[in-house]
């Protein structure tokens, strides 16, 4: 049983190749471009739906942060359709893993603020000291804030990772509860189930939110820093 | 399957006459039939390509696509994945002597 809770989380190998790759690249295939005004019907549902969430993101940015809205976008897309193949049975969920995590959210991060710090470097200077803070407290509240800059990446990539590993893991446990129950308690098996179901529906949820959090909050530093 | 160089994304292509499909070679042309395809990078990359567009063209690129265009997609997924983790899930059978 300990075993094989984590076993879906190994990244899948080809007698050693990292196949993981070809999974990364699977939802591109499932998101077709057209050369047409009016296309299929997959199609204009994508395209509407992209089209909602990047003006709902990229309204609160000026003219100089809207020139990430490719990135944002894409980002967002990335995030959502992996996170939901992950919830199909059986399939290997690339965000599970930190590294992949951490290979998006430090870049992302560390563009936005050197971008900052480059362009205006009083204004983000300014953001280490909050406004009216009584005088004895400033030295202890740099070091704070420049620590809480400096754990932005972190928490970025940490947050994916353990929310949609977590919900992975409970899903995995829930089940094998109900199949455990099934032959000990069987009248008791469709309160379990219930709970497998509105988790199931959480998960969903869960997916689509975290891509949205992250995204949000890489549009958020960027802010900050136009 | 016609052997055209170049994106192939719709039907009016030519097949040249010594290219024949599989369903129509006999059975004892296969070996030679086989050793005919072009197995370079771009020819697997032209296979790959013509397949993903005889799929698409069926069946997402039409007036009233339905969900089973994408269904089919992630039914295939999830048999692959099966396929792929196989040696770990061999384990939890219940059964009482693995």
């Amino acid at each position: 049983m300990n075993e094989n809770l984590f076993a879906s989380f190994i990244a899948p190998t080809i007698l050693g190749l990292p196949a993981a790759v070809l999974i990364i690249l699977l939802p591109p295939l499932l998101i077709p471009t057209s050369k047409y005004l009016i296309n299929n019907r997959l199609i204009t549902t994508q395209q509407w739906l992209i089209k909602l969430t990047s003006k709902q993101m990229m309204t609160m940015h000026n003219t100089k942060g809207r020139t990430w809205s490719l990135m944002l976008v894409s980002l967002i897309i990335f995030i959502a359709t992996t996170n939901l193949l992950g919830l199909l049975p059986y399939s290997f969920t690339p965000t599970t893993q930190l590294s992949m995590n951490l290979a998006m959210a430090i870049p992302l991060w560390a563009g936005a603020v050197i971008m900052g710090f480059r362009s205006k470097i009083k204004n983000a200077l300014a953001h280490f000291l909050p406004q009216g803070t009584p005088t004895p407290l400033i030295p202890m509240l740099v070091i704070i804030e420049t620590i809480s800059l400096l754990i932005q990446p972190m928490a970025l990539a940490v947050r994916l990772t353990a929310n949609i590993t977590a919900g992975h893991l409970l899903m995995h446990l829930i089940g094998s509860a109900t199949l455990a129950m099934s032959t000990i308690n069987l009248p008791s098996t469709p309160i379990i189930f219930t709970i497998l179901i509105l988790l199931t529906i959480l998960e969903i949820a869960v997916a689509l939110i975290q891509a949205y959090v992250f995204t949000l909050l890489v549009s958020l530093y960027l802010h900050d820093n136009t | 399957m016609a052997s055209v160089v170049g994106i192939f994304s719709h039907s009016s292509v030519s097949v040249p006459v010594k290219d024949k499909k599989l369903l129509e070679v006999k059975l004892g042309e296969l070996p030679s039939w086989i050793l005919m395809r072009d197995f370079s990078p771009s020819g697997i990359f032209g296979a790959f390509q013509r397949g993903y567009y005889r799929y698409y063209n069926k069946y997402i690129n039409v007036k009233k696509g339905s969900i089973s265009g994408i269904t089919m997609v992630l039914a295939c997924y999830v048999l692959f994945s099966y396929s792929f983790s196989y040696k770990h899930l061999k384990h939890e059978r219940l059964r009482k002597y693995h």
